[in-house]
């Protein structure tokens, strides 16, 4: 056992890590200021002073990433916090109690399952409007569907269980079973599924953002530098392609370390 | 016939009810349309008779009859920004362009997916499958659009192989038209083609380990004889499946990469109409993607039920 290491794991984790790291370094401290324009600097190609250059107002584009991945994580992970948390209780209830209820449930899952993460998430910002917080909530219910359908297969596979019956014969109630008993039992099987729907969300943020509907300023968005970039695409290229290979190193590390969890067992 | 017969019933249950879902969504929720036409200011009278001569005053049951009935004929009222533009022709004028451009881009995921899911499923050495891993897993990382920057960037401003912005609408000239949707159709399916890779190598790897690859190693057969006669046609019949979703997202991935390459398609007018909260238009442009995308995935089921008529209900 001891040859055959985890590399996936390993690396995946360092990736993020170092991700997760820059991002609260930008919290409270950047290279350079995140919004300071300087007319002699536009364009600066990278350099020791500049590691990923400057963009068309002179700001120092590293900051800006730095900041980036920070409103990237914040994005990400709470929609799939949210989606975790109300999808998991959906599909607990539907997967227990079954019948018509469950029916209707996982009817409505699959309509929405089979739609485009980014078509719906567009569909709500038509009415929420644009802006952080609304970005999540958007994501977040679009997230709701696949928890569900996995809180709810963990469910089917473990009511049956001796466990839940002899809880169910000492008269726990409906809620002591769900989430003191089987809970504790499904929750490997739905964390796992969370690194998948991080790297959707990364993913719908960057698209979102790119496309002006996500984010707004002040907010730094990696989806949105690129979108800014793309006009000066032959001036300075580096404008455009740190925010989005960082976005690839994200996405990743959160998919190596997915892989590495589906390995161990 | 049952099951085809169950599915229609299905699809035609779906499709009513994303029209009821996206009627109260875009002509009941707004805030008023005629107040969007009118502007706040809008004295209360002006509004009602607006409200009546727009139809706003009748019960909701009657405005959803009226309206899927237009519907159905194709007419969704006129657009908010383009005063006087019909939403048909706006949404008619535009649908050539992203229909060849999904087109091109579902050729592209078939014709390179499965070799190269048939050479990755055949490599053995350790060093080989994690090559193949680690790239699979970059490239379904890659945002489209980001790709879609790498890619003008590439050909267009470095090897001037194409003019970003010069583009052809098919109905002019299919050819020209076509040379430049090739570049936004790479941009959207080459992460669908690393999805599909990755989905037909294990689609393969599966079914290697069955019973029956042994019996016919039994009889003789030789590898090859295995792999393309018997292992490859069974593990291409889940990957019909895997293809109906993979349609559904290069519809979606051509609303990102359309704004990259400055292609007037239905994505670019839809995110457009968004930010302009030009409802008529956005309510035409997500029925006609969500009706497409339920139809496909009837189709998809029919025909892996052909195919594979184990598929009961």
């Amino acid at each position: 056992m001891k040859k055959n290491r985890n590399y996936s794991l390993i690396i995946g984790l360092v990736i993020t890590g170092i991700m997760l790291a820059l991002a609260l370094t930008a919290l409270f401290w950047t290279p350079y200021s995140t919004t300071g324009m300087s007319l002699t600097l536009k364009f600066a190609p990278p350099s020791w002073a500049h590691p990923f250059g400057c963009d068309n107002y002179g700001r120092d584009i590293l900051s800006r990433v730095m900041q980036g991945i920070g409103t990237t994580f914040l994005v990400s992970a709470s929609t799939v916090i949210f989606g975790m948390i109300v999808g998991s209780v959906i599909g607990f209830f539907a997967g227990y109690f079954g019948g018509w209820f469950d029916e209707v449930i996982m009817r409505i899952n699959d309509v929405l399952n089979a739609f485009p993460s980014i078509l719906l998430a567009l569909v709500f910002v038509s009415f929420l409007g644009s802006g952080l917080m609304n970005i999540i909530l958007a994501l977040g219910i679009l997230f709701i569907p696949s928890f569900a359908r996995i809180a709810r297969s963990e469910m089917l596979r473990l009511k049956g269980l001796q466990f839940v019956q002899s809880a169910r014969l000492s008269k726990a109630g409906t809620c002591r079973i769900i989430f003191a008993h089987i809970m504790p039992n499904a929750y490997i099987g739905i964390l796992a599924s969370a690194a998948v729907g991080f790297n959707n969300a990364v993913i719908a943020e960057a698209g979102l953002s790119f496309l002006g509907l996500g984010v707004q300023p002040p907010n730094a968005s990696l989806g949105r530098m690129i979108d800014e970039a793309g006009s000066f695409l032959m001036q300075a290229p580096w404008y455009a392609i740190f925010p989005g290979v960082t976005i690839i190193i994200l996405v990743l590390g959160v998919a190596l370390i997915s892989d590495g969890v589906n390995r161990m067992d | 016939m049952r099951y085809i017969g169950k599915k229609f019933l299905t699809l035609i249950i779906a499709l009513l009810l994303i029209s009821i879902v996206v009627f109260l969504a875009f002509s009941i929720l707004p805030a008023d349309a005629s107040i969007a036409k009118l502007g706040q200011n809008a004295t209360p009278e002006r509004i009602a008779a607006l409200r009546a001569e727009m139809g706003l005053d009748r019960p909701v049951l009657v405005q959803y009859w009226s309206w899927l009935t237009g519907a159905v004929r194709g007419d969704f009222g006129t657009s908010y920004q383009y005063t006087g533009t019909g939403v048909a022709s706006l949404v008619g004028g535009r649908l050539g362009t992203s229909a060849v451009l999904s087109l091109i881009s579902l050729v592209m995921v078939v014709v390179i997916s499965i070799p190269v899911g048939i050479f990755g499923a055949k490599r053995r050495s350790v060093a080989g499958r994690a090559a193949m891993t680690t790239l699979v897993h970059i490239t379904m990382g890659v945002p489209s659009f980001f790709l879609g920057i790498l890619i003008t960037y590439l050909f267009s401003l470095v090897l001037k192989w194409f003019t970003i912005g010069k583009y052809v609408s098919p109905a002019e000239d299919l050819s020209a038209s076509i040379s430049y949707l090739v570049f936004p159709a790479i941009a959207i399916s080459l992460p669908k083609i690393a999805m599909t890779v990755k989905f037909l190598v294990s689609s393969i790897r599966a079914e290697l380990h069955k019973d029956y690859v042994r019996t016919a190693y039994a009889k003789g057969c030789s590898r090859n004889g295995v792999f393309y006669g018997h292992v490859l046609k069974n593990s291409l019949v889940p990957v019909i499946t895997f293809l109906g979703i993979i349609i559904a997202e290069i519809v979606a991935g051509s609303i990102v990469v359309e704004k990259v390459f400055s292609v007037p398609g239905i994505g670019l007018l839809l995110v457009t109409a968004i930010s302009n909260r030009d409802y008529p238009v956005v309510e035409a442009v997500v029925l006609l993607i969500a009706v497409v995308v339920i139809v496909i995935n009837f189709l998809v089921d029919v025909i892996y039920q052909i195919i594979d008529p184990r598929v009961k209900l």
